[in-house]
């Protein structure tokens, strides 16, 4: 028979070894490392669409996770997505900064890009941004590609 | 409240039934303090079940078991475990926790219920186990110990926290006959140096007529005889004589009831 | 036609058992966590447990972790190369493990090693009086046996299901960048940059937990209900086995229904 006091190292050390693998998990596996507790604050853009973008997609500028997509919800007075982002508070922007819904690599995952503009002011939480850009739809790509193959002529491109 | 009087246990005319099959048909009993008491039967008659009622794992159906003045049935949760600190009980194999130490089986009770220091706790464990003579065997593991001794040290541990009343629950069953002799003359040293008092339930007559001081017989769920060893061992009822000298046949049918022996072998043919 | 009116009749019996015993379970579930109390304080009951439930599955649970991963690796690399994306190997064996395999083959596991010596010793003390015997000892049998045994299952598996990943999260990456030769960093780089912390990593040990309070109350609650007897005891522990292994695949897929279909 074991004694209590072997007992209880044995069972300190499993709970150790399982607390390690936790935190193996949450460091070396998953990117708690990156940002999840830090403080953001809240923007909103409409998008006509915003094609196959989900929760907690990256929000990015110049390629840097600066934030994540928090909420998309349908706008019925404009019959546009309303998605808002969570951005990090160390990270400010410009009031006119503009978003765009971009796909990493050719069929990767959606994600949104933000470019700042010039203005003074910045962005506050609850902030409504202005200017964005859909997504890009294959599909609607493909058709205008051959449309204007047919019509053999410059047509407008800011297709939706 | 009622008056404590002489009489501990008192059970007072009680039905008892396992779903509709009846086990107790109006059993009335008195134990008074101090006494050795045995209660016997063949196996099945109830005995157990008394026991049970009496420790209040059981409700009986009809009827009142009073231990110390008050009713075991209309107790609630908290009153009934306060009245078991105050009782002990030998179940029949001795049920030891396997997986402690006879010491600690021993202490259990102690550590559960008091607030003892660990260095007073074990002079007691060693006081308990000394007084079964089994100190030396303090470290073994119950599967280490042989069945007489298993129930010594089972004796220790029902005794642990000097208990007003002692149940013992077939203490002989399954023991060689030096054994026997052992925790019969335990039963009867513990109970009078306790001040306790004790009921054996059991089926082997002769060691128990040897230590009890009253004794009631159980048959079919009712109480058919009682009295003294002595009386008991001159009584001239077929019944009584048939137990306490162990015949075969006689009032206690040997057979199961059954159909007719010969229907029953014929009835195998025809199918 | 009575063998079919025989038939409805046991299969009627056998419905209104079921839901008879599931009510006992459910009232038996309440009991155990209103009488923890106890265990709670004295913690030492709990530890005493955790060594016979988790330290003793230890073994077990690493080395299947270690294999599955392992296997994973293979496996992974094989599908993967036809797409030329064998950098993604670590996303596939991370995420299978995390989310789906590692709570679901440690929760198996641990069924059939902790919970079936659960079921049996609670059977066996049921059987050998000693139940009855606390009982009249005024000590309360399922505050000072159910209850610990309860609480260690619950405490041990999401840390054995933890270890069982991240062992099989070791052992993928032994084949596929130590053996198959996959790039280290992108073999990383790529499972961090895939494995989302609250999505999967906090899903999977939710449903570890979800698994280890299935399991635990189904063995404490088929020791405590089994019939006193050397047969009664075995049949229980085979139902341990077979009622926790059944209830965490429906479990897991109700689960992974509710976490990873929205968004």
């Amino acid at each position: 028979m074991m004694t209590r006091k072997t007992l209880d190292l044995w069972a300190g050390v499993f709970v150790a070894l399982g607390l390690g693998a936790l935190l193996f998990l949450a460091m070396k596996v998953g990117n708690l490392a990156s940002f999840s507790a830090a403080p953001t604050y809240r923007v909103m853009a409409n998008f006509d669409n915003i094609g196959g973008l989900k929760k907690r997609a990256p929000v990015k500028s110049a390629g840097v996770v600066v934030g994540r997509v928090e909420d998309i919800g349908f706008d019925p007075e404009t019959y546009e997505a309303a998605v808002t982002f969570a951005i990090d508070k160390r990270y400010q922007f410009p009031k006119d900064t503009s978003a765009k819904i971009l796909t990493a690599g050719l069929l990767g995952e959606q994600y949104v890009g933000l470019s700042p503009g010039g203005d003074v002011a910045m962005l506050k939480d609850g902030d409504k941004l202005k200017l964005t850009q859909s997504a890009v739809v294959l599909e609607n790509l493909i058709s205008q590609f051959l449309f204007s193959k047919a019509a053999d002529g410059g047509n407008n491109k800011d297709g939706k | 409240m009622i008056p404590a009087t002489d009489n501990l246990v008192e059970v007072d005319n009680v039905n008892f039934a396992y779903d509709r099959r009846p086990i107790l048909k109006g059993v009335n009993l008195d134990i008074r303090r101090g006494q050795v008491v045995a209660i016997m039967g063949l196996s099945g008659c109830g005995k157990t079940t008394l026991l049970r009622l009496i420790g209040g794992a059981l409700h009986p159906t009809k009827g009142e078991v009073r231990v110390d003045g008050q009713s075991v049935a209309k107790l609630n949760h908290e009153e009934r475990f306060a009245l078991r600190r105050k009782m002990g009980m030998l179940f029949q194999f001795g049920a030891l926790f396997t997986d402690m130490s006879c010491y600690d089986n021993v202490a259990f009770q102690m550590r559960e219920h008091t607030d003892l220091p660990e260095q007073l706790i074990d002079d007691l464990v060693l006081m308990k186990l000394q007084a079964v003579g089994l100190r030396g065997a303090q470290h073994l593991m119950p599967a280490e110990l042989s069945g007489g001794m298993a129930r010594r040290v089972a004796l220790a541990r029902t005794t642990a926290l000097d208990p007003m009343l002692i149940m013992y629950d077939e203490p002989f069953a399954g023991l060689d006959p030096v054994s026997m002799g052992v925790i019969g003359q335990l039963i009867r040293r513990l109970n009078d140096a306790l001040g306790a008092t004790s009921i054996i339930v059991t089926h082997d007559v002769a060691e128990a007529l040897e230590i009890v001081d009253y004794v009631y017989f159980m048959s079919d769920g009712l109480i058919v005889t009682q009295g003294t060893p002595d009386e008991l061992r001159a009584s001239d009822k077929p019944f009584v004589h048939q137990f306490v000298y162990g015949e075969t046949d006689g009032p206690m049918p040997f057979h199961y009831p059954a159909d007719d022996y010969a229907r029953d072998l014929h009835a195998g043919e025809a199918r | 036609m009575t063998a079919l009116t025989d038939f409805l009749e046991s299969l009627g019996a056998r419905a209104i058992g079921a839901v008879h015993q599931l009510g006992f379970a459910s009232h038996f579930l309440l009991l155990t966590l209103r009488n923890s109390g106890m265990c709670l304080r004295r913690f030492s009951l709990v530890v005493r447990e955790i060594y016979s439930v988790g330290v003793l599955s230890l073994v077990i649970i690493v080395v299947s972790g270690m294999f599955v991963g392992m296997v994973l690796g293979l496996q992974g690399y094989d599908t993967l190369e036809r797409y030329g994306s064998s950098s993604a190997l670590g996303v596939l064996v991370a995420l299978s493990l995390v989310r789906e395999l590692g709570p679901v083959v440690a929760g198996l596991l641990f069924a059939s090693r902790a919970g079936s010596a659960i079921t049996a010793e609670i059977g066996l003390m049921k059987a050998t009086e000693q139940l009855a015997a606390m009982e009249m000892m005024a000590v309360d049998p399922i505050a000072r046996v159910i209850a610990p045994r309860f609480w260690a299952g619950v405490i041990s598996m999401p840390l054995l299901a933890a270890m069982f990943s991240a062992m099989g999260v070791f052992g993928g990456y032994l084949v596929g960048v130590r053996l198959i030769g996959v790039d280290e960093g992108s073999f990383w780089s790529q499972m961090q940059a895939a494995v989302d912390l609250r999505e999967d990593i906090l899903n999977g040990v939710i449903k570890s937990v979800v698994f280890g309070v299935a399991v635990s109350w189904i063995a404490v609650f088929q020791g405590y209900d089994a019939p006193p007897t050397a047969e009664g005891v075995s049949r229980a522990t085979t139902r341990t086995v077979v009622t926790s292994s059944l209830s965490i695949l429906a479990l897991d897929f109700i689960l992974t229904a509710f976490m990873f279909r929205g968004a």
